[in-house]
C-alpha cells in the first residue's frame, strides 16, 4: 500500500536574526548567535528547512533577587551577589546566551558597571531587560545601550505602553529589541509594526509573545505561538519574527516549583517537581515555536538542551523500533 | 468526510412522508448533518444509501474506548490539528507499565501508588488511568498471575502487553472471567503474529494496538489486514520512539487521517515514552511532546508523584477548550470565616487566578474576604491590559458585593500587577484605603501575616 505522506508547501519564512558582535563586527563576543529562518513548523525536518536550533539562556540579575525561590538561590549559591561571577557560572552551565535582568533599585552606574562586568566575565551575546517598570526600565536601558554600543544587546522589556524610547536607544547604539505582548496574535503584531516604523529593521526585532508557566495558562501562550508560527509560515510578514519567550521567569513563580513547605505531599518531591515545572513549560513552548528560551535553573539547562539534540537529531526517516 | 446536508439528501428516498418525524426529506438531512437527528429515524433508506452514510459519518480518527468496573478511557474523535482551531477532545489515557518478570509485590505496590494518586487542580482531582502489563516472561500462568495481582491493587482499565497470543489469551481470560464489562487493551498485532491476535482479540471484543516493522505503508497494510479479519477496534504504534521520530510520524498520522481522511490511520495512537528516553527525567519530557502532539494512550514506565502531576496538569491544559475560558463566579468568597475586621482582597475569575489566590489565603489560615470581579475570565494582567479590569470595574465590584456592611474597615488589597490603579481607585471608591498586595499569589501568606503583626 502506498501512504502519500502530505506535505505543507509554506510560502513564509521566519527571518534570520543574530544576536551579539564579535571584535570584527565592533564587539567582544567570541561568537554570535543566530535563531530563525525555519521554513516549517517546529522539527518537522521532512518537510523544510530548521537552520538554526532553538536557543537556551540563562537568567542572571543586576543584585540578588531575594524573591527568587530558595532552590535556585540555593543552587546558584554565592555568585548570585556578583554578575559577573554569575555570567560565568552561567557560561559554565551551558547557556547559549544571558538574560541580565535589572533591579528597581539600580542605580544608572550599578545598572552599567553589571553590563560592563557581565561582558567582561562572558563571551556570551547578552539581553538586558530593566526591571519591567516603565520609567525605570527607561532610566537604565538608555545608559545600557550606550556602554554596550557594538555588541548587538537585545535591550527590553519592550512594550506597547513603552516602547519608544527603548527602541530609539537600540537605533542610536545597533542594538535589538524584544517585542513583548500579553499573549494576543493581534497585540504581538501590531508592536512589531509600531517598533518597525520607528526605523528599527525587522532583523533587530525578537517577538516576545509571553507565555503562562504549565498550570497557570501555558495553553494560551502554546496556542498564540502556535498561531504565530503559522501565520508567518503562511507569508504574514509582521509575524515572522523569531520568537523569544521566559518560561524560566514564569514557572519559578508557580507555587509548585517556588516553595517546597505547606503544599499538598502528592505533589513529590520538591527539586523534581520544581525542575520538571521549568522543563515542560519551555520544551512545550519549543514546540509550539520558540526559537529562544531563557531559564533559571542549570539542571532545567542541560535537559532541555538535550530535548532540543534530539529534536534537531533526526533529519531523515524516524528512528524504527524492530517488531 | 461529514457529508453536508444538501449531499446527504441526495441519498434519501426524497418523498417527504414524514414518517421521520420531519416534514421534508430535506429538513431530515439537515438535522442529520447537524447531527442533531438519527439515520434509524428513517424506515427507507436504501441499504446502499445506509453504508455511504456511515462511512461518511465515521469520524476521521475512531473512537477507542477502554474501561472496567465503571472506569472508561477514551481515545479518538479527535477532529483538528492544533488545538486552537477547535479544539482536542478526549484526553489522552496515561498509564504506567509493570512487567511479569517483576517481583509480584513490587507490581502490586506499583499498581496500588499509581491507583491512589489524586491531586486537586484549580478543584478538580486529576488522575491516572491505569495500569500496562506486559507479558515479559513469555509464560501464560505467570502473565495470568501478574495481570491478578495488578488487578486486586486497582480496578482501573488495563493494557495487556506481549507479542505471543497464548499467553496474553491468558491474561484477557483471567480479567474478563471475574467482571463482564471489562474492556482492556491488547497489544499487540505484528507483520508475525496478526492472526492470531486478529482472532483472539475478535473472541475477546476488545481493541487491538498494532506494531509494524517499518513505516507508514507497513502500519496501513497492517490495520488493513486486522481490520479485514474483523477486529474494528484498532490502536496504532508509530514505531519510532525518539523526539523527532515521534513528532514526525504522529504529526503524519493526523495529517492523514485528518485531511486525507485515509481510513488506514484514522485510529488513535499509543506510545511508549519510556523506550525513547534515558530514564525518567526524559520520559516525561517526550510523554507530555504526546500528550501534545496526538497521542491517545501513553504508556509510562516510572511512576512519581514529581513527574506525575505536573503532566497530569499539562494534559488537562492542552485539551482545554480555548472557545472557554474556565471561570468562576464573580462575588464575594468567604475564605476561613471572616470576620469584619478580616482583610477584602480582589481579583480577576479566572479560574487559575482564583484558585491560586483562594488556595494560598486558606493555607495561611487566615480569614479573609475575597472579592472575585468578573473580568471575562482572564488573568489580572491580562485583564488589565485588556481593560477588563480597571479601577471602573474593581468599585462596581467592590460595591456589588456589598462587602462593606460586613466589615468595620475600609482598606482594599489590590494584585500587586495592577498598583497603579492605586489612585484612581481612591477616587473611584471614596473613603476606602487602596492597599498594595503582592503580584503573585505564592507571597500572599507573608503578606497577610504581615498585616496582622
Ligand atoms: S422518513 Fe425518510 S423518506 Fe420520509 S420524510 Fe423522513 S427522510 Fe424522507
Amino acid at each position: 500500500m502506498t501512504v502519500e505522506i502530505p506535505v505543507e508547501k509554506w510560502p513564509g519564512q521566519v527571518r534570520e536574526i543574530t544576536l551579539g558582535a564579535t571584535a570584527d563586527e565592533g564587539g567582544t563576543r567570541s561568537h554570535t548567535v543566530t535563531v530563525g529562518g525555519e521554513t516549517t513548523l517546529p522539527f518537522l525536518h521532512f518537510e523544510g528547512e530548521i537552520p538554526h536550533p532553538p536557543v537556551v539562556g540563562i537568567e542572571i540579575a543586576s543584585r540578588r533577587p531575594d524573591d527568587w525561590s530558595p532552590l535556585l538561590l540555593e543552587t546558584w549559591s554565592d555568585v548570585v551577589d556578583d554578575p559577573a561571577a554569575w555570567a560565568k557560572a552561567a557560561e559554565e552551565a551551558g547557556a547559549d546566551i544571558l538574560l541580565l535582568t535589572l533591579s528597581l533599585e539600580d542605580s544608572v552606574d550599578d545598572a552599567t558597571s553589571a553590563v560592563r562586568q557581565v561582558l567582561e566575565a562572558c563571551d556570551l551575546p547578552l539581553i538586558v531587560f530593566g526591571p519591567g517598570q516603565a520609567d525605570k526600565d527607561n532610566e537604565l536601558i538608555v545608559p545600557v545601550a550606550e556602554e554596550g554600543a557594538g555588541e548587538r544587546l537585545v535591550l527590553g522589556v519592550c512594550e506597547e505602553k513603552n516602547y519608544r524610547t527603548i527602541v530609539a536607544a537600540a537605533l542610536a547604539h545597533d542594538h535589538l529589541v524584544n517585542s513583548r505582548t500579553p499573549m494576543d496574535v493581534n497585540l504581538a503584531k501590531q508592536l512589531i509594526i509600531l517598533i518597525h516604523d520607528m526605523g528599527l529593521p525587522l532583523e533587530q526585532i525578537l517577538m516576545d509573545p509571553t507565555t503562562g508557566a504549565l498550570g497557570y495558562g501555558i495553553e494560551y501562550g502554546y496556542s498564540v505561538m502556535e498561531r504565530l508560527r503559522l501565520a508567518a509560515l503562511q507569508g504574514d510578514s509582521m509575524t515572522q519574527q523569531p520568537m523569544l519567550v521566559t518560561p524560566g521567569e514564569e514557572a519559578w513563580k508557580a507555587k509548585e516549583a517556588k516553595v517546597g513547605d505547606d503544599v499538598p505531599a502528592e505533589w513529590g518531591d520538591w527539586g523534581e517537581r520544581a525542575i520538571n515545572w521549568e522543563t515542560l513549560t519551555a520544551t512545550s513552548l519549543i514546540q509550539s515555536g520558540a526559537d529562544l528560551v531563557v531559564l533559571r535553573h542549570p539542571e532545567t539547562v542541560q535537559r532541555v538542551q538535550k530535548t532540543i539534540d534530539a529534536l534537531m537529531a533526526e533529519a531523515g526517516e524516524p528512528e524504527l523500533v524492530a517488531a | 468526510m461529514a457529508l453536508s446536508g444538501l449531499e446527504i439528501y441526495k441519498l434519501l428516498p426524497r418523498t417527504n412522508c414524514g414518517d421521520c418525524d420531519f416534514p421534508t426529506c430535506l429538513a431530515f438531512a439537515m438535522k442529520l448533518a447537524a447531527k442533531q437527528a438519527e439515520l434509524a429515524d428513517c424506515p427507507y433508506v436504501t441499504d446502499e444509501a445506509k453504508v455511504e452514510l456511515e462511512a461518511a459519518s465515521q469520524p476521521p480518527v475512531r473512537l477507542i474506548t477502554l474501561s472496567s468496573n465503571g472506569h472508561k478511557v477514551e481515545a479518538g474523535n479527535e477532529t483538528v490539528l492544533f488545538r486552537h482551531e477547535k479544539r482536542f477532545f478526549h484526553k489522552c489515557g496515561l498509564f504506567v507499565r509493570v512487567k511479569d518478570t517483576d517481583d509480584l509485590e513490587a507490581v502490586k505496590n506499583v499498581a496500588s501508588e499509581v491507583d491512589g494518586f489524586t491531586v486537586d487542580y484549580v478543584g478538580l482531582d486529576l488522575e491516572l488511568d491505569g495500569m500496562a502489563v506486559e507479558a515479559a516472561s513469555g509464560d501464560p500462568d505467570t502473565f495470568a498471575e501478574c495481570v491478578e495481582a495488578v488487578r486486586s491493587a486497582t480496578e482501573k482499565p488495563l493494557i495487556l502487553i506481549g507479542s505471543d497470543p497464548d499467553v496474553l489469551k491468558a491474561g484477557v481470560a483471567s480479567l474478563t472471567a471475574k467482571a463482564s464489562g471489562t474492556v482492556p487493551l491488547l497489544y499487540g498485532a505484528t507483520p508475525e503474529n496478526w492472526e492470531s491476535m486478529a482472532a483472539l482479540a475478535k473472541k475477546a471484543d476488545v481493541p487491538l494496538g498494532v506494531r509494524p516493522g517499518g513505516g507508514l505503508e507497513e502500519l496501513a497494510e497492517l490495520t488493513e489486514q486486522v481490520k479485514g479479519a474483523g477486529v474494528q477496534n484498532i490502536v496504532l504504534d508509530p514505531a519510532a520512539r525518539d523526539f523527532a521520530g515521534t513528532l514526525t510520524r504522529m504529526t503524519q498520522m493526523r495529517r492523514l487521517a485528518l485531511k486525507k481522511n485515509f481510513r488506514p490511520l484514522g485510529y488513535p495512537i499509543i506510545t511508549f515514552p519510556g523506550e525513547g528516553a534515558e530514564g525518567p527525567e526524559e520520559e516525561v519530557v517526550l510523554a507530555s511532546q504526546h500528550i501534545a502532539k496526538y497521542g491517545g494512550f501513553i504508556v509510562l514506565d516510572h511512576f512519581s508523584q514529581a513527574s506525575a502531576y505536573p503532566l497530569l496538569v499539562f494534559r488537562e491544559n492542552v485539551f482545554t477548550d480555548p472557545q472557554e475560558p474556565i471561570q468562576v463566579e464573580p462575588g464575594l468568597y468567604e475564605i476561613n470565616d471572616p470576620t469584619p475586621d478580616s482583610p477584602v482582597m480582589i481579583t480577576t475569575n479566572f479560574s487559575i487566578t482564583y484558585f491560586s489566590v483562594a488556595n494560598e489565603v486558606e493555607s495561611a489560615g487566615v480569614p479573609g474576604w475575597l472579592i472575585v470581579a468578573d473580568a471575562e475570565g482572564m488573568s489580572v494582567l491580562t485583564a488589565w491590559a485588556a481593560g477588563e479590569f480597571d479601577a471602573d470595574r474593581i468599585a462596581k465590584s467592590v460595591n456589588a458585593t456589598g462587602v462593606a456592611d460586613k466589615i468595620d474597615h475600609q482598606k482594599l488589597v489590590i494584585p500587586g500587577h495592577v498598583a497603579v490603579l492605586s489612585g484612581e481607585l481612591e477616587e473611584e471608591l471614596p473613603g476606602w484605603d487602596i492597599l498594595v498586595g503582592p503580584r503573585e499569589a505564592v507571597d500572599l501568606p507573608a503578606f497577610l501575616k504581615l498585616g496582622n503583626e
